[in-house]
């Protein structure tokens, strides 16, 4: 299993499709922070206008957790387009290049070759949000420097010592690397039905559109939907910079992830398993 | 050429169909391959030939029937049974981004058998791409790519070998060494060869047993030379002139097997002993015969069985 686990991650990191997402990450990311260290303070001014009657705030507020921050914001909906660049070809774009010809008259069982297809595009999908830590809390570092976080959500102003960050950060990546898990998976199931790599791509980014607006639009109607679309999970990585933690919502969203994940995945392996190889 | 060394079956097809919605492509096929056969599997384009192979590396799963490869059902056995087969289906697609070198290396580490750069260069040797090893395979052409195709089949040594139309898109040099590698495998290397191919005089060339599929169902299967020998073939006699040999043959029983004439050509219906007797026949008149040319293509000799079997 490893040994197809690393076939198919090396398969992965030698198609140039893979790179997009580190490129746009490695381009995007320090656009953002450059732009902020220019401009930033009037941002900063402009969230807390409202506050500044009643509050003195001192020290170095712009700093790399708070735009690391606004960074992670904005993962929901930028990253999962470059995840399902790869997920989406990963069973498809063997069909489309009649390379499953090669692959199953093999020794391995179908089974075998869509866990290890899934669990490289995992891995993918961590180093992908692992090269966008890096990048933002790193770069960050060099530019703004080091500070408190400031945040304000729904009026109230919460404030993180440094010392009480970078778990919190580590712990919200690592969420991170979880919904987007849900996102690949999702792209792997329409991977499997399809035989042409564009379908799943933008089957998937539509799905999640329709989520992510439903999810966003505060309607009666639409609350009995929420509970059970993987989107309205999606912002728990941020309430692990709550205080406190509520740990109870962040324990339930992981196993509605987990569990998203595991019935794509097995639907995706039964539709590969039992499917027909006419390509 | 390959012979059937003993009675031991490497592949048992029982009552094999494989219906796709309003299509029976396969339909109650039988077929049983003896170790050391070079079997021909013949048929027309959409007899059922690659639905059949498919199912045979299980890219399809049948609607009916067994498979048996090495005395072992497919399904049961499906891991151990395809560690000991080679096999190319249809066009031979790779990874067009990688190299034939690293192609080859990926299919070796999942072939169920240690596969060393030694013997992966061997095969590339073998199949004339030594020199193009580091080049990417979306460089090559149709036939460097079916002869990476047959380095693959052959990379981890396997007892089996299935091969579906090898030579389509070679130029006649390639075939010819497709067919001699055939050839070498099956008399050399004692491998069994299931060679799937819609060219009749291909298989002649090199199988020993052979099947002829038709709309999904066998219409004839035994030994060529049997089979092909006992069959009336086409022959064209070319000579100075055609009219004055149609007139000499006009009472004899020759003027019966005459197909069709054309262009200074004769075209005869003839069993093979009669192909010398007409010739001597021709030059003792005083006819000049320029060449004799036995043409037999699968359509002819498939009508041929079909008329046969109505008759």
């Amino acid at each position: 299993m490893i040994k197809l686990i690393n076939i198919e991650l090396y398969k992965i990191f030698k198609k140039w499709r893979t790179y997009i997402g580190f490129i746009a990450i490695t381009i995007l990311v320090p656009v953002i922070e450059f732009a902020l260290k220019i401009e930033g303070h009037k941002s900063l001014d402009f969230m807390t206008r409202d506050l500044q009657q009643s509050f003195v705030f001192i020290g170095n507020l712009l700093n790399t957790y708070f735009v690391s921050y606004l960074i992670l914001n904005s993962l929901t909906v930028h990253v999962p387009f470059l995840i399902t660049l790869v997920a989406g070809d990963l069973l498809a774009g063997e069909a489309t290049a009649g390379t499953y010809r090669l692959l199953i008259t093999r020794p391995v069982s179908r089974m075998q070759i869509a866990s290890s297809k899934f669990i490289a595009c995992i891995i993918y999908t961590f180093l992908l949000i692992f090269w966008l830590a890096i990048i933002s809390l790193g770069l960050g570092f060099l530019l703004l420097g080091t500070g408190e976080l400031m945040i304000i959500r729904n009026g109230t102003i919460l404030v993180f010592a440094q010392n009480d960050i970078l778990w919190r950060f580590l712990l919200a990546y690592g969420f991170a690397v979880l919904s987007m898990a849900v996102v690949a998976a999702l792209a792997f199931l329409f991977s499997a039905l399809v035989e042409n790599a564009i379908g799943p791509i933008i089957t998937t980014m539509a799905i999640m559109i329709i989520f992510l607006i439903i999810s966003a639009i505060n309607v009666d109607i639409f609350q009995t939907i929420k509970p059970f679309l993987f989107t309205s999970y999606m912002g728990t990585w941020s309430m692990f910079f709550d205080k406190p933690i509520d740990t109870y919502e962040i324990v339930k969203s992981t196993l509605v992830m987990i569990g998203h994940i595991a019935g794509l995945f097995g639907l995706a392996s039964y539709i590969f398993y039992k499917k027909d190889i006419l390509t | 050429m390959g012979n059937s060394f003993d009675s031991e079956k490497i592949i048992e097809i029982e009552s094999l169909s494989k219906q796709f919605k309003d299509l029976k492509a396969v339909n109650n096929l039988n077929i049983n391959v003896f170790k050391g056969d070079v079997f021909g599997f013949l048929g027309p384009n959409g007899a059922g030939k690659s639905t059949t192979i498919r199912m045979l590396v299980s890219l399809i799963a049948p609607t009916d029937g067994v498979i048996k490869i090495f005395g072992k059902t497919l399904k049961r056995h499906r891991s151990e049974i395809l560690s000991n087969i080679g096999a190319i289906v249809e066009k031979p697609d790779f990874y067009g981004y990688l190299s034939a070198f690293k192609n080859l290396e990926i299919m070796g580490k999942i072939s169920g058998k240690s596969i060393s750069k030694n013997r992966i260069m061997e095969m590339l040797e073998l199949v004339g791409l030594g020199k193009r090893y580091t080049s990417k395979v979306k460089t090559f052409s149709h036939g460097m790519k079916q002869r990476l195709g047959l380095a693959q089949a052959l990379l981890h040594d396997p007892e089996l070998i299935i091969l579906d139309e090898p030579t389509t898109g070679l130029d006649p040099q390639g075939m010819k060494e497709i067919r001699e590698l055939i050839i070498y495998l099956s008399t050399e290397k004692q491998k069994t060869i299931f060679l799937s191919s819609h060219v009749l005089y291909e298989v002649e060339l090199v199988a020993n047993r052979m099947i002829i599929l038709d709309k999904g169902a066998a219409k004839v299967e035994g030994n060529v030379k049997e089979l092909l020998n006992s069959k009336n073939v086409h022959v064209t006699f070319e000579v100075d002139n055609p009219e004055k040999t149609k007139s000499l043959l006009n009472n004899t029983i020759w003027i019966d097997k005459l197909d069709t004439s054309a262009k200074g050509k004769l075209i005869f219906n003839l069993s093979p002993d009669e192909v010398p007797q007409l010739n001597k026949y021709l030059v003792q008149n005083n006819i000049m015969v320029g060449a004799v040319i036995p043409t037999r293509s699968l359509e002819e000799y498939f009508l041929n069985i079909t008329k046969k079997a109505s008759e």
